[in-house]
């Protein structure tokens, strides 16, 4: 039976599930036990399952990513909290010069089958370092996978996916929509889930195709609903997989529409964005009616929370995107 | 309880300060050091810090034999790996040469079922571990990365980032407690292995935390081998290393690192207590790294002659073999008959470095994610087709 749930609270109950269906699996981070961290994602949790298994670190993220990796090589899964964006890159290194390449470096025999949990985005009114998106940093590297969730289904499903993974994922959360609400099958079996690494249609479409993950999708689907009211009817594709991301979907969905626009809050420079036009000029030409643009915070650092709300993309942003596409 | 003696399980012990009452051979650093066997060759027998702690051994004639036998073989092994770089059949090598006290004797003191995570230098500790010689040299040689299976040799990849090894030791420690494994004679225990640089290091400072915190059956084993690549170590430190360990709240020893009984010894006591549930050990191995960082430094450009010369009279071999022959428990044939064994198994590994072959380039399209990407996957097959594309291709 569905329930209608918060997107955090669907996190939180997928990593019970996670931690109840396999006793390897231990979440560890900052905050994360007594409290149930700072947006509650883990709450409840630690006193359910132990100080062994839902671990208050101390506060040092490449502490809480290396000896991750420790517990790893021994045999756990462990499930890693950054409290915010701004802060994982103490743990840069341990993420992509450990993280990222032991099982390359061990010929495929050693596995290190972490998730990295990241709240990211802005849009809460924060200080500095509380809002950025550093998704494409970690996208760039190869030997991570890269995902983000969109709405509470998907949380619940996709962290799970995550942990049952043997790669390393980096999975972040749009924190702005940890208070979203949406329909989560509680019950149903991880098995017949939609696979983690694939895009998702969520409107259809015949006009143009637009781009997000994250904390966009909610801008992307209400920039399509007010473009139908002008008669322009756009797909809406939700990425979910930044790395890999799922090409055949989107050059199926470009090929139909002949429009692309890509959405999202990190800077535009070098962005995920950049490198979806670059694929989808490459593939679609053909069919492509406009340029491949792109909506993206500007490339300046994430700025004063007053004046956050004219630095992320939004509705009116995205439909002069669309608008600028069909003028070409 | 005996002065001296630790108990299992509770709280860990008070920080000991490591320093030690007597200063044998009266050529150790100030605040002296752990030393079982001078430079002489002289056998001390025991040697107790200020602590209380009282360190010796006492070996077989066989067994003081093998000390001496490993060492011979593992500087011989190491200096083939040099030849071999001057020969152009390595990108590179890390040599151990005056290390190897530090090494062997740490290298012995591990137990069956004890986890060590080496830098790229622990050559010797490899060695010790009973794996084949020649298992690092892919790496040096560039025709891979390593590529072994770190819990099956019990003995993680060479990690060449300095100190970010010491993290994975200490998660790694933790699931062992988490385990429970620890707690008794025959639980297990973690080293880590780095230098005096990667003291300086951040990950290294949380590692110590971490252990400390978790309490963690762990060993911190630092080489201070007086220099990292050019500088000294004055410049990543104001006090001696094995004092750091107090501000984390853990032991801290000092042991002359070129002094293998001392190296064994107090090894074998700290990973001991670490399975035994008392936490972790900071040991400073003071040493000193008589080539160069590696077969791409020059280190005449920042240390001068005679202190090389110095330290060669603290030379960790000759002191065994002085030992032996004062002993009366090896004879020259012994010596000989060891040196023999020592140049056979570098030839036999020079043979296999040169017969190995290097991978085929599509290979370097292999391990990148336990699970495919179709991104990679896609990159391997057009790889594929374009050297195909070429006639006569190999591919």
């Amino acid at each position: 039976m569905a329930e209608t749930i918060t997107l955090g609270k669907a996190l939180n109950h997928g990593l019970r599930r996670a931690l109840e269906n396999d006793p390897k699996v231990v979440i560890m981070g900052e905050d994360v036990g007594k409290l149930g961290g700072v947006f509650r994602i883990t709450d409840g949790l630690q006193k359910d399952f132990g100080e062994d298994r839902v671990i208050d670190t101390p506060l040092a993220e490449a502490g809480i990513i290396g000896t991750a990796v420790g517990l790893a090589i021994r045999g756990y899964r462990p499930v890693c909290e950054i409290q915010f964006d701004g802060f994982v890159f103490p743990a840069y290194n341990q993420i992509v010069a450990q993280v990222a390449k032991m099982f390359y470096r061990s010929k495929g025999k050693v596995r290190v089958p972490m998730v990295i949990r990241i709240p990211f985005g802005g849009g809460i009114g924060a200080v500095e370092h509380h809002s950025e998106s550093p998704e494409a940093y970690f996208s760039h590297t190869p030997g991570l996978k890269v995902v983000s969730c969109a709405n509470p289904a998907d949380a619940y499903t996709m962290i799970q996916q995550a942990i049952n993974s043997d790669d390393p994922v980096v999975f972040f959360e749009p924190k702005r929509r940890y208070w979203e609400k949406g329909e989560v099958e509680l019950e149903a079996p991880l098995s017949g889930a939609y696979p983690l690494h694939a895009a998702r249609v969520l409107r259809p479409g015949t006009d143009a195709t637009l781009l997000a993950y994250g904390p966009m999708v909610r801008v992307a689907l209400d920039a399509a609903a007010a473009a139908a009211e002008d008669g322009r009817n756009l797909e809406v594709i939700d990425l979910r997989t930044l790395s890999p991301v799922d090409y055949p979907a989107i050059f199926e969905s470009v090929r139909r529409t002949g429009r692309a626009v890509v959405v999202h809050e990190a800077p535009g420079n070098l962005g995920i964005g950049a490198e979806l036009a670059a694929r989808i000029t490459e593939e679609c030409f053909y069919s492509l009616e406009a340029p491949v643009l792109r909506v993206t915070g500007y490339d300046i650092p994430y700025p004063a929370a007053r004046v956050e709300e004219d630095f992320l993309p939004d509705l009116d942003r995205v439909l002069d995107a669309v608008d600028r596409s069909f003028g070409w | 309880m005996a002065k001296g003696e630790r108990k299992a399980g509770g709280k860990p012990p008070a920080p000991a300060d490591g320093a030690v009452d007597r200063i044998p051979g009266g050529d150790a650093p100030a605040g002296g050091f752990v030393q079982l066997l001078t430079p002489d060759g002289e056998h001390l027998g025991s040697v107790t810090t200020a602590d209380g702690t009282t360190y010796s051994v006492d070996f077989t004639d066989e067994e003081y034999r093998g000390f001496y036998r490993d060492l011979v073989t593992v500087r011989r092994l190491d200096a083939e790996a040099t030849a071999l770089q001057r020969q152009g059949e390595l990108g590179i090598w890390a040599s151990l040469l005056g290390q190897e006290a530090a090494q062997v004797g740490s290298g012995r003191a591990l137990r069956q079922q004890d986890m060590a995570f080496p830098t790229y230098r622990e050559h010797g500790v490899l060695y010790c571990r009973g794996i084949d010689p020649i298992m690092p040299f892919g790496l040096f040689r560039g025709v891979d990365q390593g590529g072994w299976d770190a819990n099956e040799h019990k003995f993680n990849g060479y990690t060449i980032v300095i100190g970010s090894q010491t993290l994975h030791a200490t998660g790694y420690a933790m699931g062992v407690t988490m385990d429970g494994k620890t707690g008794s004679p025959d639980g297990e225990a973690v080293i880590a292995y780095f230098g005096d640089g990667a003291t300086s290091q951040g990950e290294v400072n949380e590692s110590f935390v971490w252990a400390g915190v978790f309490n963690a059956p762990m060993v911190f084993f630092c080489q201070n081998n007086q220099y990292a690549i050019s500088e000294p170590l004055e410049r990543q430190t104001r006090i001696p290393l094995y004092r750091r360990a107090a501000g984390y709240g853990f032991p801290g020893i000092r042991i002359d690192g070129n002094d293998v009984l001392a190296s064994y010894a107090v090894t074998r006591a700290a990973l001991d207590n670490a399975r035994n549930g008392q936490g972790p050990t900071l040991i400073e191995a003071y040493t000193y790294r008589m080539g160069a960082h590696t077969s791409s430094d020059d280190p005449t450009r920042y240390r001068i002659a005679s202190e090389v010369e110095s330290w060669k009279a603290k030379d960790p071999i000759a002191r065994v073999k002085a030992f032996l022959a004062k002993q009366q428990v090896a004879d020259a044939d012994f010596f000989a008959e060891v040196d023999e064994t020592a140049r056979k198994l570098a030839l036999d590994l020079r043979e296999r470095v040169l017969a190995m072959p290097d991978p085929q380039p599509v290979t370097m399209f292999d391990h990148v994610y336990p699970n495919s990407s179709p991104e990679v996957d896609a990159q391997r097959k057009a790889f594929d087709e374009y050297h195909a594309s070429f006639e006569g291709s190999g591919h």
